[in-house]
């Protein structure tokens, strides 16, 4: 274990002494800049190999970036907070640029009561539910796109396809749908430092703000559906009248972007490395497992900040109480301490223990809701078609959070 | 250490090795087992580790939590009275020996 506490623990203490006196390594990159975000594999195997801790000048935090002390990290909630929120801003020390999250920015007893009623809402037997409506509409949308054969594999299929089922199974009324990708690109840029990404999205965002706002409440929200059952979750006294608005949020804020960027990993993996659809169109059954591996190789969710809770000290540094630290997701997501061939793309991989979801009390809520989507749709594609060609150069979307594309062209051919 | 024999649908035996304070499912994933997914990793999440607890061992086991019987609901393969989460199952040498049996599908 990587992490001790210095004041309980002899031998942490004196680990931390020592480690006092090896200076801790500073680094200049800047993990949220557009450079960083165009290739930013050099730089996660520097941070990687420069220590189990580092400090990053230019935004005043400390990184991890190995398996090991990202997963510890994780799952050390009372050391490393979420209430001060999971993004650089400290709401100790400044105001949240939204009411703050009663789930994610959270923390033990009362994240305990609120993530109990999202993870019933979206449990196993929940997914029971909606797994055929899920698997009928993948059908059809990959019978569309092979009628078309050429066409933006994010616009019309990453973001298409959940677009076509999770609003649905929220309850959501068609009116203003498209409000829903642009309001989860400024959360997931508002984790991010205060730099032009951040700053813009938040510039843009009243319309968008007003319409979640909306769209949380009860009489929103059709009967049956993710957001219907949250709000009876009120009626039974688990949560009041006014969480459950927050809670319809945190499923509006997570439950879209991520999965359009999941599943347009899972694709553009898919287009790059034609063996691996090859031994999936042998063996649909590893559908699942190839979305699961995308999610683990390309870690669309890159990033998230815990802040200390007490000073502790990790790989033989001490840090302070009150501090920043930044996990890379993506980084522990292909560390060669944890992966054999971590730059490889293997639909046979047991993917089990990535931290692409999180890991711990935070670990993803949605995540079941994420392979379902992921699942039904490579198992449909893994069916009825035999190739993907990128027909012309992938353009990047660029946010503080998440990694994914802005348009992926590709021509499909048909099994 | 301990001892943990899983038993496939098929009845072949597989034999891993648990650390103390290890959880079954992830004594299993160490070894490559087929039949344990584990999604989510060990965080109560996925009803994907999924094991029918041999009779023998069954009252040794400490009881299962609201979260873990939840889950089971969900589970793919039918819910039965010996149905535990592997990943809930913590070894100690108290459980040295125990027999787990795997249902015939996880997802």
């Amino acid at each position: 274990m990587a992490i001790n506490t210095p004041t309980n623990d002899r031998a942490g203490r004196e680990a931390a002494e020592q480690g006092r006196m090896t200076a801790l390594p500073h680094l200049d990159v800047d993990p949220f800049s557009i450079e960083f975000f165009d290739d930013p594999y050099p730089t996660h195997a520097l941070l990687r190999e420069t220590g189990p801790l580092v400090y990053l000048d230019k935004w005043s935090v400390y990184g991890v970036a190995r398996y090991a002390e990202v997963h510890a990290v994780l799952n050390d909630p009372v050391t490393f907070c979420s209430s001060r929120g999971v993004g650089l801003s400290d709401f100790a020390k400044e105001k949240p640029w939204r009411p703050q999250s009663i789930i994610l920015e959270a923390d033990p007893p009362a994240h305990t009561r609120t993530r109990a009623v999202l993870s019933q809402v979206l449990s196993p037997t929940a997914m029971k539910q909606v797994r055929e409506r899920f698997a009928a509409a993948a059908e059809a949308k990959v019978d569309e796109l092979l009628a078309r054969k050429s066409f933006d594999a994010i616009a019309d299929l990453a973001e298409a396809y959940p677009m076509s089922v999770f609003p649905d199974a929220m309850g959501l009324k068609q009116q203003g749908r498209e409000n829903l990708l642009p309001y989860a690109g400024l959360v997931f840029n508002a984790f991010g430092p205060p730099n032009k990404l951040r700053q813009d999205a938040i510039e843009r965002s009243a319309p968008h703000q007003a319409y979640v706002a909306e769209q949380c409440q009860r009489a929103n929200l059709a009967p049956g559906g993710f957001g219907a059952c949250i709000h009876a979750r009120a009626d039974a006294g688990d949560i009041s009248e006014a969480e459950a608005p927050l809670l319809v949020r945190s499923l509006l804020s997570a439950g879209i972007d991520t999965t359009v960027n999941g599943l347009g990993a899972a694709i553009y993996c898919l287009a790059r490395f034609p063996d691996q659809l090859a031994r999936l169109r042998q063996d649909p059954s590893l559908a699942r497992n190839a979305f699961e591996e995308a999610i683990r190789f390309e870690s669309p969710v890159q990033t998230f900040f815990r802040t200390t809770t007490r000073e502790v000290e990790i790989g033989g540094h001490l840090i302070g109480e009150g501090e920043k630290v930044l996990m890379f997701l993506g980084a522990a997501n292909r560390d060669p301490r944890r992966w054999d061939n971590p730059d490889d793309y293997d639909v046979t991989r047991r993917a089990s223990g990535h931290v692409g979801f999180g890991s711990g009390i935070h670990m993803c809520v949605g995540q079941l809701v994420a392979r379902l989507e992921g699942e039904t749709f490579l198992a449909a594609l893994a069916r009825k078609v035999a190739r993907i060609e990128i027909s012309s150069t992938p353009k990047r979307r660029y946010n503080n959070t998440l990694r994914g594309l802005d348009s992926l062209p590709v021509t499909i051919t048909p099994a | 250490m301990s001892a943990i024999t899983f038993i496939h649908p098929n009845e072949q035996q597989e034999r891993v090795d648990a650390r103390d304070g290890e959880s079954a499912m992830l004594a299993a994933t160490r070894h490559g087992l087929d039949g344990i997914v584990a999604e989510c990793g060990g965080n109560a999440m996925c009803a994907t580790c999924h094991v029918y607890v041999d009779e023998a061992w069954l009252a040794r086991l400490p009881p299962m939590g609201d979260e873990e019987d939840a889950l089971l609901d969900g589970a793919a393969a039918e819910r039965l009275a010996n149905s535990r989460l592997s990943c809930q199952i913590k070894l100690a040498p108290d459980l040295d020996g125990l027999v787990l049996h795997l249902p015939d599908r996880q997802i």
